[in-house]
């Protein structure tokens, strides 16, 4: 069985927790005592209904607020496939909660409401799954019930939607839009008469409908990162040695050549092994051991890429960065960057430009990049990564920030 | 009892139509050699139930051929099920790992604890000091955990790798943004991390695995008689551990228990499934979710997210 990762967004108050709990209570993914315990809550706070939100805001802080403060996890299965929900909070001070939970999603979610139509937050929320080149985003128009399930509103959000979003829609990814109303479950689950204008399809057989991209991570240049060298030294596997990794992208296969970086060696892969089980092949994402015919140097850190396909060894690179800290990021300023699992000490040679998420417009040389913006900036490293860019090869394309001292995550770039 | 991992446990519904999603053991196996890269004494906390049973088989898939490169912690309430224990030390055996156990019964003669009491006491929270004591012990760096994030609201928002100050304490404001698979378990001296490599498991997830893997699981998992009493609207084994009143006297039923917390803690369910197909079908079915029938969870609507707080994992 496969999984899509989704990514939900909106802005404060267009009903994503609801939209949520709609599509967990119309896939009967709510169990008798949640449910219960929603009643109990929902009458408490003086609701005549249900209140599906409760479901999500899970932090005391949140209930407090009636907000979504953090990245919440939420699951559910069809007969066709499971489904992770990763749902981030719409305030402008929480983008990097975002970033964060669409970082791994294949779709993004975008709600608008349709009294208020394409906000601030809309645009910010395209932006970051364009940026993170997420393959397809559904714009769900909801609370149509408060607009009478006006065609002509609907169309409206559409046109004003795709004017802004032909500036950074890359090509290939998709843009569908729903109309929906969460609180009375209007095309969550199936068609209803109150939009009998509508052509398409519910939100959910939207989803269904998605083809997952793994393949596509597949079809890329070959990259697998040693983990962990495992030699147990028992007599049984006295002269094991086998790395131990998760193909990041592309396919190896038992007798491929390959290049091991950055020493540059080449050999042969003897096996390809997950637990007691030989493979013919690795794809994308699988974690699995490998084996060289010969007897070359390959420790944590180091990468093998297959030959003919070596990434560049860079040294220096520019980048997209979104910073995640209530530190500025200033020129000159001294990181680790961790590339998949691989770090190195970096140095902030520029900022570059300051991007407005909101115009489109650049701003050159900024002198510095706060919280939740986006710039672009030039990196040197201490020693050389082996990246691509992002565009061409998402999964190895990459990088986190991680500040010397607080060790805290503080910002995610995406190589050029 | 078989071996761990035993094909032939397999049933042969699981062998023509696997539906687990292999992609989740690969994310899990990738999670674990990354704690054994990055951190120098990592310990699998182990409580005898499925989830920590689930870890185990994870960190053997890992390592293999290789043997478990860190110990199993059991911090024993001195409240479980006899079955959990006598399974917990058969498979410390199997799988030729290190066992580690800590009992809450020391914390208390040390003072550091005190039992609660009244009908409801419970050692499940004394739990907390006895395992932040053993992390202090042996300088554990990280501690690898079988929550998931199906479980409950405040787990929801747990992170995999989630740092955690001296006391354990989880500060939900000031955790660290996970992106894409980049797994940052750098620490200051004092800190430590907890680790849950199933985050994104269901329990549904969990049970298809264990059939699918062929995994032995203690027995209290399927359908077995013993005296219970009714409290709450559910039924509690019969055990000296538990306060009784009065009028809870104890009769023979046949029950199975969904996890596996201490006697105090964990509610029984009628049931009659023997076989996993049983269980993975009254799942299916079922009404109530699985920390329903945990007591900790419902001395409040935020209990998971204040003990989160206090150290408990």
């Amino acid at each position: 069985m496969d999984i899509l990762r989704i990514a939900t967004a909106g802005s404060v108050d267009d009903g994503k927790s609801t939209l949520i709990g709609r599509l967990l209570y119309e896939t009967q993914s709510i169990t008798r005592d949640k449910l219960e315990a929603l009643e109990a809550a929902s009458k408490r706070k003086g609701l005549d209904f249900l209140d599906l939100s409760l479901l999500t805001d899970g932090l005391i802080a949140e209930r407090e607020q009636g907000i979504t403060i953090d990245v919440a996890h939420i699951y559910f299965s069809t007969p066709t496939r499971k489904y992770i929900i990763a749902d981030t909070p719409g305030h402008f001070e929480y983008t990097r909660n975002m970033v964060t939970g669409a970082s791994n999603a294949k779709v993004s979610l975008i709600l608008v409401d349709a009294r208020h139509g394409v906000v601030e937050q809309t645009f910010r929320h395209f932006f970051i799954s364009s940026m993170l080149r997420i393959p397809k985003v559904i714009v769900c128009v909801n609370k149509m019930d408060l607009v009478g399930y006006s065609e002509e509103r609907f169309q409206q959000i559409k046109q004003e939607f795709q004017d802004i979003a032909a500036k950074v829609q890359f090509s290939g990814q998709e843009i569908e839009f729903v109309p929906i109303s969460s609180l009375y479950g209007v095309n969550i689950t199936k068609k209803s008469d109150e939009i009998s204008w509508y052509s398409g399809v519910s939100l959910l057989e939207t989803l269904e409908k998605f083809d997952d991209q793994v393949k596509a991570d597949s079809s890329h240049a070959a990259r697998f990162p040693v983990q962990y060298v495992v030699r147990p030294k028992t007599e049984e596997y006295h002269d094991y040695r086998g790395y131990a990794g998760r193909v990041a992208s592309g396919t190896f296969s038992v007798g491929d050549e390959i290049v091991v970086l950055p020493t540059g060696q080449r050999s042969r892969i003897s096996a390809i092994e997950k637990f007691d089980q030989s493979l013919e092949q690795a794809h994308a994402r699988e974690s699995v051991i490998i084996s060289l015919e010969t007897d070359v140097d390959v420790s944590r850190g180091n990468m093998l890429v297959k030959a003919g396909q070596e990434p560049s060894q860079l040294r220096e690179v520019s980048a997209q960065v979104c910073w995640l800290d209530y530190q500025a990021l200033t020129p000159g300023k001294t990181l680790l960057l961790q590339h998949g699992i691989n770090d190195t000490k970096a140095k902030v040679l520029a900022l570059e430009e300051l991007i407005n998420v909101q115009t489109m417009e650049k701003s050159e040389n900024p002198t510095q990049l706060k919280l939740n913006e986006i710039g672009g900036i030039r990196l040197k490293m201490a020693k050389p990564i082996f990246a691509d860019a992002y565009q061409e090869n998402p999964a190895n394309g990459a990088f986190i920030l991680i500040d010397e001292f607080s060790h805290a995550t503080v910002g995610v770039g995406f190589m050029n | 009892m078989s071996s761990f991992g035993d094909k032939s446990l397999i049933p042969a519904s699981a062998l023509e139509n696997p539906i687990f999603p292999r992609e989740l053991e690969d994310e899990a196996i990738y999670i674990m050699r990354e704690v054994a890269a990055q951190f120098e004494r990592p310990a699998i906390l182990f409580s005898g139930g499925k989830d920590s049973i689930t870890l185990v088989r994870l960190a053997q898939k890992a390592f293999y051929p290789g043997k478990i490169p860190f110990p199993l912690v059991h911090v024993d309430t001195g409240h479980n099920f006899p079955e959990t224990i006598a399974y917990r030390d058969w498979l410390v055996k199997e799988v030729g790992a290190e066992l580690i156990v800590r009992y809450v019964q020391d914390s208390i003669n040390q003072g550091k604890a005190q039992e609660e009491t009244g009908k409801y006491a419970s050692r499940n929270a004394l739990q907390t000091v006895t395992l932040l004591d053993a992390i202090e012990e042996f300088k554990f760096d990280a501690c690898i955990g079988g929550a998931r994030r199906d479980e409950e609201k405040a787990r929801a928002k747990e992170r995999i790798f989630s740092v955690r100050d001296d006391f354990g304490q989880w500060d939900a404001k000031r955790q660290r943004p996970e992106l894409f698979d980049m797994l940052n378990g750098r620490i200051s001296v004092g800190e430590n991390v907890r680790v849950f490599p199933i985050s994104n498991w269901t329990e549904l997830d969990v049970w298809n695995y264990i059939k699918e893997e062929g995994i032995p699981l203690p027995s209290i998992y399927f359908s077995h008689q013993r005296p219970v009493f009714e409290r709450d609207g559910m039924l509690w084994a019969d055990s000296e551990f538990i306060n009784k009143d009065t009028d809870e006297i104890p009769y023979e039923a046949t029950v199975r228990f969904r996890t596996v917390g201490d006697m105090t803690c964990t509610a029984a369910v009628l049931s009659e499934a023997v076989e996993l197909d049983d269980i993975i079908g009254e799942i299916l079915s079922a009404e109530i979710s699985e920390r329903g029938a945990r007591m900790d969870d419902k001395r409040s609507e935020a209990a998971m997210e204040k003990r989160k707080q206090q150290g408990y994992f």
